[in-house]
């Protein structure tokens, strides 16, 4: 039987901390998928950006094009030669119980080739209001040509509440 | 424990192609997934075609982001489905793109659900398109192929295979 799309490593926290890493990935797959869903302790409403780092560098060689809807907004915008992927989390003066979700896809990430990324963000807050949720498809890229044996999220100065979850998933195309 | 989401075949290539089809694709199946990831030896755009058919049977509909503008890309009554955006080409920046093929085996016409991701560090675009072949039959093989020149050696497709149960 195929074992296509195995589970590598979770986190589901039950402390709140500011970063969480998935550390030693083996090379034994063909793609990647990072799940989460999450919530930061800022008091925002809607959307608050988090951090993406791969390898544990943050050398400015990171880019990312972005397509996003804000409730009533709908714009593009890009960053080149950043530190970081950037990413959207539920902040917490939003509806209670509400996590972001967010699915990231990193295609041959071991190879020697720089690395593409699919990202997709979804922030709903139950709010008609402007920027107060999110939905955001995201293309990025590392121009690093290692391979990814380790991924990073921080939450830029705030921390990831409890009950946030974090799977990551292998999957092979043999 | 179910099987639900199966590789059915992958295509590396060794060397620079201006096609990669997935033939005799079995019934076996609900959905289809294609999952592409590769470059270019010249700048192009990538399409989809299904059963080898070439006429213009096929129509899309999408929104996309180029870094400045958010906005809406289609073409109906075309030769193929767009799996990147037709105005804004691939080289030597690795390109991905997803394509989920619905009720592949059934007897209406076919719709697809497709993502693109292809930033080029100072450019590139994110899009998102759905896709449909006025077609009854079912589908047995998928080409992806350039609008002009080849994919890259090192260019990765592969077709995966989804069950309901």
């Amino acid at each position: 039987m195929a074992n296509t799309y195995n589970l590598i490593a979770s986190n589901v926290l039950t402390t709140a901390t500011a970063s969480v890493t998935f550390s030693s990935i083996p090379a034994t797959y063909t793609d990647l998928v990072l799940r989460i869903s999450t919530r930061v302790d800022r008091a925002i409403n809607g959307p608050h950006n988090c951090q993406l780092t791969v390898n544990g560098s943050a050398t400015s060689d990171y880019s990312q094009t972005n397509l996003a809807e804000f409730g009533v907004t709908i714009n593009s915008t890009r960053a080149s030669a950043a530190a970081f992927i950037t990413t959207a989390s539920t902040g917490n003066s939003t509806t209670a119980n509400t996590f972001s979700s967010n699915e990231f896809y990193f295609p041959n990430y071991a190879s020697a080739a720089n690395k593409t990324l699919s990202l997709v963000d979804v922030v709903e807050n139950n709010s008609a209001a402007d920027f107060e949720s999110a939905i955001a498809a995201r293309a990025g890229l590392r121009s690093n040509t290692a391979a990814i044996t380790s991924i990073t999220l921080n939450t830029n100065g705030y921390n990831y509440m409890v009950g946030s979850s974090f799977y990551l998933y292998g999957i092979k195309n043999s | 424990m179910a099987t639900t989401y199966e590789p059915i075949a992958t295509n590396t290539l060794g060397s620079a192609a201006a096609s990669i089809t997935f033939s005799s694709i079995s019934s076996a199946y609900t959905d289809l997934k294609i999952v592409f990831v590769g470059t270019a030896t010249a700048a192009l755009y990538a399409k989809i075609q299904f059963n080898g058919d070439t006429a213009a049977n096929y129509s899309y509909i999408g929104m996309y982001g180029d870094g400045t503008t958010a906005a809406a890309w289609s073409g109906s009554g075309v030769a193929f489905i767009a799996a990147t955006p037709t105005f804004q080409t691939f080289t030597t920046t690795p390109t991905m793109f997803s394509t989920n093929v619905f009720s592949y085996g059934g007897s209406t016409y076919k719709s697809v659900l497709n993502s693109v991701s292809m930033d080029k560090s100072g450019s590139g675009i994110s899009a998102n398109n759905v896709g449909l072949w006025r077609n009854t039959a079912a589908i047995t093989s998928i080409t992806i192929l350039t609008s002009t020149s080849t994919f890259a050696a090192g260019t990765i497709a592969t077709l995966y295979g989804i069950k309901a149960a």
